[in-house]
């Protein structure tokens, strides 16, 4: 028979585990992770190049150097994981089913659950590419699994579409294990990734980046032959610009998507922007004791920022456990979007649920120079900071002052907008 | 000699082997490709129609009706997926309700039952997200969705259990008559049969022609592109919805899928190469404009896939089942409705090599065939049995369609069991979801390469050239 859990943490990645960490610090003894895969650590086991870790430790780790960071934390601590284990479902009430094959399928029933399933990469049919359906298409997280844990080349000669941070790194790692990767396609005219990859992943190997272009066509039915390329005006290929591409391999970097059919089978509310719950100040989602970090909540830019969202989360969760569940009946403000910003995590804000400090991460829906960010509570601005450039590749984080959040009881909302500088 | 050679392992070769599977006979069945279901029976729109659409007095108006009427029975016997949640014909003007009718008029015709047209506030009810200009439509009770690859399947492992034999990778080049049967020229070397039975698809007229000059037949290869949408759209419509064919054509269908997705299209685009299953830009968009037409604010944003697919269309547009030549059987032309009426093509055909033949019955015939174990459809606690008893099945290789180990397993292990990424999808549906196998693929071929004992290296997407993997790390360099 499974012992019960107080807290059930759906994932072993970089937020399950930051998550899981943070709450046995504050006093959950009795907690438990989930994880679908044979090891802890999630995507970063296969995230071999360094770059990890700037923000939490000062200095440069691989993925799994930094995962085994966390890993060893959760292992001094004592926190219990199941490996190998699928969650099946998450009721509403907060009943979770899953199954592996030491313990077969079991149910548990905690107090509170932290959703930290991440995210998974947007497949070729949701581009809607023309042309044959042969071998050699992969997402560049695919591809990363074959060459670098299992040490198979997925192909020789390479056309990657989409610059995502995964398929920049991977262009370099196909050139680094000896394929040729000609061209990285981009259908908006900025990359989607961060500019320190484009110049140390494409810039320093040759590897040209096309914006504004895509993939119009595909071609080989065994195995892909080559792909056409064309230029792309409002949203469309432009007639006449296509270009062919002799390969035998097609990268797809192309977006990442939360992981959330668990939540939305909880009946979790998600947001329809960035695909993740929405949550207030404390990660909270829609269902109280649920909560949310990592890249199921919003796709992030650098783990660090995962991991300290994911402690949070965490924190969060333990205070849930030991109030007993007592719901803060405070009054929740909406988070509205104003110029530029796409999202914001949190959504909405408890004023009398913050501590000292609110972290509120965002994101811009396209390139700007010369901005001020500017957050108001009702029409009080309560912060501004100038940004010389805001992209959409990366993530915006400010810290609220409490204080400053309380200031206006009568106030409605709060507003984050970028502003001339 | 063997007595009958079946070329080709769609889903009309496959439903003829199993029917001549119930006489005493050596049969062996070709096809060129990697495993049954390769060409048209595995890219359609997996909707057993009602049978009100073929022109009354044709071969297709009676094998299409027959066959959605044996359907039901068969999908039971042969545990298979398929659904009676019925269809409906929308006429989207008054101008169009004389053709409504006439519909209405060749289906009971046609022979088919509980037809009934319905006023614009009956289907509204039946289906919310009909657009608003729809006036009235056509009722089909007995319209019904399938699953195409479980329906193929389903006949080939029947067929396969009562001593059928399959023999893939084997493209047929040529037929001759011989003394006593037919020489079948193959990719692999000569064969020799009794019988030879023509199910080669698109391709079907080839043989044909080879076999009965005298009377040529044309296949023109019409290919159909289709959207699939994610489980999340899966009850947008609850039934087939198929737009009144009109002076513009034939429309698209939206209809539900046994698996709980969403399925949109097909063009309707003549093309000369037969294996050209790309889709185009232009078919996506065409699809694009026309489904909305019927069924509004179609969430086509929840694709997961595109594909096409090729129907084997001929002019006369009628099904050719019959003795071509002594000892040649041709099942050709089966396009749609194909699917829907295959459980009488193979009867009909079946029937006519058996009488040549003069077969005799086999006693030990089995009808029935167990499909792969979901355990998605246990109960909790027969589920948790099962993995108790194989722990296999506590092991989830597929995120997105919950499919585990176990099931992948079986699907290796039968007759005709799966080679190859394509093989698995098909049968247990791993790589059918959302993430369309991002996530799965690495974990199946490896699956694949310890089961069939061969290096990953070698493992496929669907056969042939298909490799998914070209080296070794730095193997270049």
């Amino acid at each position: 028979m499974m012992k019960n859990a107080d807290l059930v943490i759906i994932g072993g990645g970089p937020a399950g585990l930051a998550a899981a960490i943070e709450a046995r610090r504050r006093g959950v003894e009795n907690l438990l992770i989930l994880e679908r895969d044979s090891e802890l650590g999630g995507i970063l086991n296969q995230c071999i190049h360094n770059g990890f870790g700037l923000h939490t430790f000062k200095e440069e780790l691989t993925g799994p150097e930094y995962a085994s960071r966390f890993i060893q934390q959760a292992s001094d601590l004592g926190i219990p994981c199941k490996l190998n284990t699928m969650v099946l479902d998450l009721a509403a009430d907060k009943t979770v089913t899953a199954m592996n094959r030491t313990d077969g399928l079991f149910q548990l029933h905690p107090k509170a659950v932290v959703l930290a399933m991440g995210c998974r990469e947007r497949p070729r049919g949701a581009l809607n590419i023309p042309g044959y359906r042969p071998a050699g298409i992969f997402t560049a997280g695919t591809a990363q699994r074959l060459v670098n844990m299992e040490g198979y080349l997925p192909g020789r000669k390479v056309v990657i579409l989409g610059s995502g941070d995964i398929g920049l790194i991977m262009a370099r790692r196909m050139t680094l294990e000896g394929a040729e990767v000609q061209v990285v396609a981009e259908l908006m005219p900025y990359s989607g990734g961060l500019k320190r990859n484009i110049v140390q992943c494409l810039d320093d190997y040759g590897i040209p980046l096309k914006l504004s272009h895509t993939v119009v066509d595909i071609q080989g039915k065994e195995r892909v032959e080559g792909v056409t390329l064309a230029r792309v005006e409002n949203g469309r290929p432009v007639p006449g610009t296509e270009e062919h591409y002799d390969c035998d391999t097609l990268l797809l970097s192309c977006g990442l998507l939360p992981e959330n059919e668990l939540s939305r089978a909880a009946g979790v509310q998600l947001s329809p922007v960035t695909g993740g719950p929405a949550v207030n100040e404390s990660l909270e989602t829609s269902i109280p004791g649920v909560f949310a970090a990592g890249n199921v909540l919003h796709v992030h830019d650098l783990v660090d920022y995962v991991s300290e969202e994911a402690g949070a989360a965490g924190a969060h969760a333990a205070a849930y456990i030991q109030s007993a569940g007592r719901e803060a009946q405070a009054a929740a403000l909406p988070v509205l979007c104003r110029n530029g910003v796409r999202y914001t995590v949190p959504s909405t804000v408890r004023p009398a649920c913050v501590g000292d400090k609110l972290t509120l991460r965002f994101r811009v829906d396209n390139v700007y120079q010369n901005k001020k960010i500017a957050v108001y509570l009702g029409g009080a601005c309560i912060f501004t900071r100038r940004r010389p450039v805001l992209a959409p590749g990366e993530m915006e984080t400010l810290q609220l002052k409490g204080d400053l959040l309380r200031q206006d009881p009568a106030a409605g909302s709060i507003t984050v907008t970028l502003e001339e500088a | 000699m063997t007595d009958i050679i079946i070329i080709g392992a769609g889903v009309s070769g496959c439903a003829i082997a199993r029917e001549l599977s119930r006489y005493k006979a050596d049969i062996l069945v070709l096809d060129k490709e990697e495993d049954v279901c390769c060409g048209t029976s595995k890219a359609n729109s997996a909707i057993v129609h009602a049978g009100f659409d073929a022109r009354h007095g044709s071969l297709m108006a009676r094998l299409n009706v027959e066959g959605s009427k044996r359907m039901p029975a068969l999908a039971k016997e042969l545990d298979f997926a398929y659904d009676q949640c019925g269809s409906l014909v929308v006429c989207l003007s008054e101008a169009g309700r004389p053709r409504l009718q006439a519909l209405y008029e060749n289906g009971v015709a046609n022979g088919v039952e509980g037809l009934r047209i319905i006023g614009r506030e009956e289907l509204l009810a039946l289906e919310p997200h009909i657009a608003g200009e729809a006036v009235a439509a056509l009722w089909a009770p007995t319209g019904a969705i399938v699953c195409p690859f479980g329906l193929t399947y389903a006949f080939a492992e029947n067929a396969a259990k009562n001593g059928v034999r399959f023999q893939f990778d084997t493209a047929v080049t040529g037929v001759k008559p011989i003394e006593g049967g037919w020489r079948v020229e193959t990719s692999r070397g000569p064969l020799k049969a009794r019988l030879v039975v023509n199910a080669a698809g698109v391709h079907a007229n080839e043989l044909h022609n080879m076999a009965a000059p005298g009377d040529p037949m044309q296949i023109i290869p019409r290919r159909g592109d289709y959207f699939l949408l994610d489980h999340a759209a899966g009850d947008y419509v609850r039934h087939t919805i198929f737009q009144l064919p009109g002076p513009t054509g034939k429309g698209v269908l939206v209809t539900p899928t046994v698996h709980g997705n969403l399925l949109v299209g097909p063009t309707s685009i003549d093309i000369e190469d037969k294996e050209a299953t790309a889709t185009t830009a232009a078919g996506l968009a065409e699809i694009r404009a026309k489904a909305g037409l019927a069924v509004k604010d179609l969430p086509l944003r929840q694709t997961i896939t595109s594909f096409a697919g090729l129907r084997a269309h001929e002019p006369r547009h009628d099904f050719f089942i019959g003795e071509a030549a002594p000892g040649f059987v041709d099942c050709a032309a089966i396009e749609s409705p194909g699917l829907s009426s295959a459980p009488a093509i193979g009867v009909m055909a079946a029937g006519i090599a058996a009488g040549i033949l003069h077969l005799e019955k086999d006693p030990a015939f089995d009808p029935t065939r167990k499909g792969i174990l979901d355990p998605k459809t246990l109960p909790f606690a027969q589920r948790a049995e099962l993995i108790r008893q194989n722990p296999a099945y506590g092991q989830i290789v597929c995120r997105c369609e919950s499919v585990t180990e176990g099931e992948i397993l079986d699907a290796i292990h039968r007759t005709p069991g799966a080679r190859s990424l394509d093989g698995v999808k098909r049968r247990t549906r791993a790589g059918m979801g959302r993430c369309q196998a991002g996530f799965c693929s690495p974990r199946v071929m490896e699956i694949l390469a310890r089961e069939l004992g061969v290096p990953l290296s070698e493992v496929t997407k669907a056969g042939g050239r298909s490799k998914i993997i070209v080296g070794v790390n730095k193997d270049a360099l």
